[in-house]
């Protein structure tokens, strides 16, 4: 029932407008961790099917960084975080404030506190607007080649569908520009009360 | 030499001279099906351990039980004899780590179990494996022998 419906355009819209107001959020806690002025735009929505999944940032070999957190409460599910490896090195070097060429264990802990706060910005959003109340474990990071991580979103939703939905988000700050894919991954009860709950089933 | 890529929730077989790969394998696990005897070798990307788990099963590709069956079929039509078929299986590792009890976090021990129980129960037998740990995996396989190669970033490249 959940797949059929995943292509239906309501449910996309309000889907989109939650990775609007979420990713707005996550950008706004950055830019004042930052106390840097960042600009995001508007989040892209895309549905592609599971196959494609491990390509959407290039190749299946690419080094990728990969950030997840458990959601649970009235949700349960995860959520996850990408950054192709360039796009992590920038965000390193927005937060560290020097160029960073290799993953140490600081430069792991700022990008793990960075899923976080997208993650909590992006819950949060969808915690007001669905009413209900939902939390996150702490990150786990993971450094990897981009079929193995992305498959991790994959398998979660290959149980229940065909295709998986995931939100693109670019931002910018001076020279430096982040391209982050984040996954929002709910256990098939959880998306109907989600939806449910948005009145769009 | 031709190299035929097998992508996730796919399987393909193919007769020598030829190269089976799949890039990118994390929880998911690596079926490698192999007769020496008519040099028909198979490869499956399987998502997920048994299609019975699932409401969306129409993929038999993305399931361990019925992509092996699937991929010994396929073998057969390539000149196959099921008997001379044995496996080395790659993969299954757990990316993220987490103190919870998530099941999908440990579906890459999930799929080992299922691969080493339908492949006992097609009497096929596994001459190796390198499953576990907490990284990807690619892996190619060589119709002409059989050999595995397993490649993954910074925990080394070997042959099984």
């Amino acid at each position: 029932m959940v797949t059929d419906n995943l292509n239906n355009d309501i449910i996309i819209d309000v889907l989109k407008e939650i990775g609007n107001i979420g990713s707005g959020n996550a950008v706004t806690a950055l830019a004042s961790m930052l106390s840097k002025k960042i600009n995001m735009s508007v989040p892209r929505v895309r549905i592609i099917d599971i196959k494609q999944v491990p390509t959407i940032l290039g190749g299946e070999e690419e080094l990728v960084v990969g950030i997840y957190l458990d959601l649970n409460n009235d949700i349960e599910g995860n959520i996850m975080f990408i950054l192709d490896i360039e796009s992590a090195f920038n965000l390193l070097e927005m937060l560290l404030n020097k160029k960073i060429k290799e993953f140490d264990e600081i430069s792991v802990s700022a990008l793990s506190e960075v899923g976080n706060i997208v993650a909590s910005s992006y819950v949060n959003s969808l915690s007001t607007l669905t009413g209900l109340k939902i939390t996150i474990s702490i990150p786990s990071v993971a450094i990897d080649m981009a079929g193995a991580i992305l498959s991790v979103a994959a398998i979660q939703f290959g149980l229940i569908a065909d295709q998986v939905l995931f939100i693109e988000t670019v931002f910018e700050e001076g020279i430096h520009s982040v391209k982050g894919n984040l996954f929002l991954l709910p256990d098939i009860n959880s998306f109907k009360k989600m939806l449910s709950r948005l009145g769009v089933l | 030499m031709e190299i035929v890529k097998v992508g996730m929730a796919d399987l393909k077989a193919i007769k020598a001279p030829g190269i089976l790969t799949t890039l990118g394998l994390g929880s998911c696990v690596g079926i490698a099906l192999y007769d020496k005897i008519n040099k028909v070798a198979g490869l499956a990307h399987a998502m997920l351990p048994f299609s019975s788990e699932s409401s969306k099963n129409e993929n038999k590709a993305k399931f361990v039980d019925t992509a092996i069956e699937l991929l010994v079929r396929k073998m057969v039509e390539k000149g196959a004899v099921e008997r001379y078929i044995v496996a080395k299986v790659a993969g299954g590792s757990q990316m993220f780590s987490f103190s919870t009890k998530n099941n999908v976090l440990k579906i890459g021990d999930r799929n080992i179990k299922a691969t080493r129980i339908k492949l006992k129960e097609m009497g096929i037998r596994i001459i190796s494996e390198d499953v576990g740990g907490n990284y990807g995996r690619t892996i190619q396989l060589d119709a002409q022998d059989g050999s595995l190669l397993v490649k993954t970033i910074g925990h080394g490249t070997k042959i099984i």
